[in-house]
């Protein structure tokens, strides 16, 4: 892989403060590509914390480095799953209860490396790519802790960077 | 040599979104855990948050990196709590 390819990926990623529209993402990455036979999609979203008492959560990132990283994992990608389109968007700022905060959509000519390939993606995206959230509630702030489920889950795809140095 | 650093999450809390840092000129270049050890003097808040055995990491120039990579003129630190994104 070229040592810039992660820079291909740029136009294919957005961190951003506006919402997303899945439908219409998976619609863009389809349109003109008959060989795709396969999309797989993951949205993830606000949910209620068990005491039920957070307002909203609060999405920092680190400008640049976040874009750099998760291009390099989206070149990755194609290098390593036969994956035909992909797509990215990440929200930053703050969220309420029940909006999205992360869409990553994978075509594929077949299933099994859509999912896979999804998968993979967002379990490195979860511990590779420098955001942090906070739960914030009347009662304050809490930066939401790291959590070793996750760390567990991007370690089966055989990769070590950011949180499990 | 001048050093550009900068903190994120909790860390920026405690410490500010920036600070810069001079290192003498004479004797060996830093690595990033000797940068970090220096910082680290600056204050007992700076001691308190810029812990690794409370799971700091580092970035240099935006790549993730080690302690004891080395660290050159005009280079950007950053340090910061585990990363919870996705």
């Amino acid at each position: 892989m070229s040592l810039d390819a992660w820079q291909d990926e740029l136009p294919h990623l957005s961190v951003q403060t506006q919402d997303f529209d899945l439908g219409a993402e998976v619609a863009r990455l389809r349109d003109g590509d008959l060989g795709v036979g396969a999309v797989a999609s993951f949205v993830g979203t606000v949910r209620q914390w068990v005491d039920g008492q957070q307002a909203t959560l609060v999405l920092e990132h680190y400008p640049g480095m976040t874009e750099r990283r998760i291009a390099e994992m989206m070149a990755e990608l194609r290098q390593r799953f036969d994956v035909r389109g992909l797509r990215v968007i990440h929200r930053v700022g703050p969220l309420g209860l029940g909006d999205q905060i992360v869409l990553v959509v994978v075509t594929s000519a077949h299933r099994g490396q859509a999912f896979a390939a999804c998968e993979c993606l967002m379990d490195r995206l979860k511990t590779e790519a420098p955001f942090w959230k906070k739960e914030v509630s009347p009662q304050g702030g809490q930066w939401v802790d790291a959590r070793e489920q996750d760390a567990a889950a991007a370690r089966r795809w055989s990769t070590s960077a950011g949180n499990d140095r | 040599m001048p050093i550009h650093v900068r903190y994120f999450a909790s860390v920026r809390e405690a410490l500010g979104d920036a600070e810069q840092l001079t290192w003498p000129a004479e004797g060996a270049g830093p690595t990033v855990g000797a940068v970090l050890a220096l910082l680290q003097a600056r204050s007992e808040a700076h001691a308190r948050v810029l812990d690794p055995a409370r799971g700091l990491r580092a970035a240099r120039n935006q790549a993730f990196c080690q302690w004891d990579d080395a660290v050159h003129d005009g280079d950007e630190l950053a340090f910061f709590p585990p990363v919870t994104g996705g």
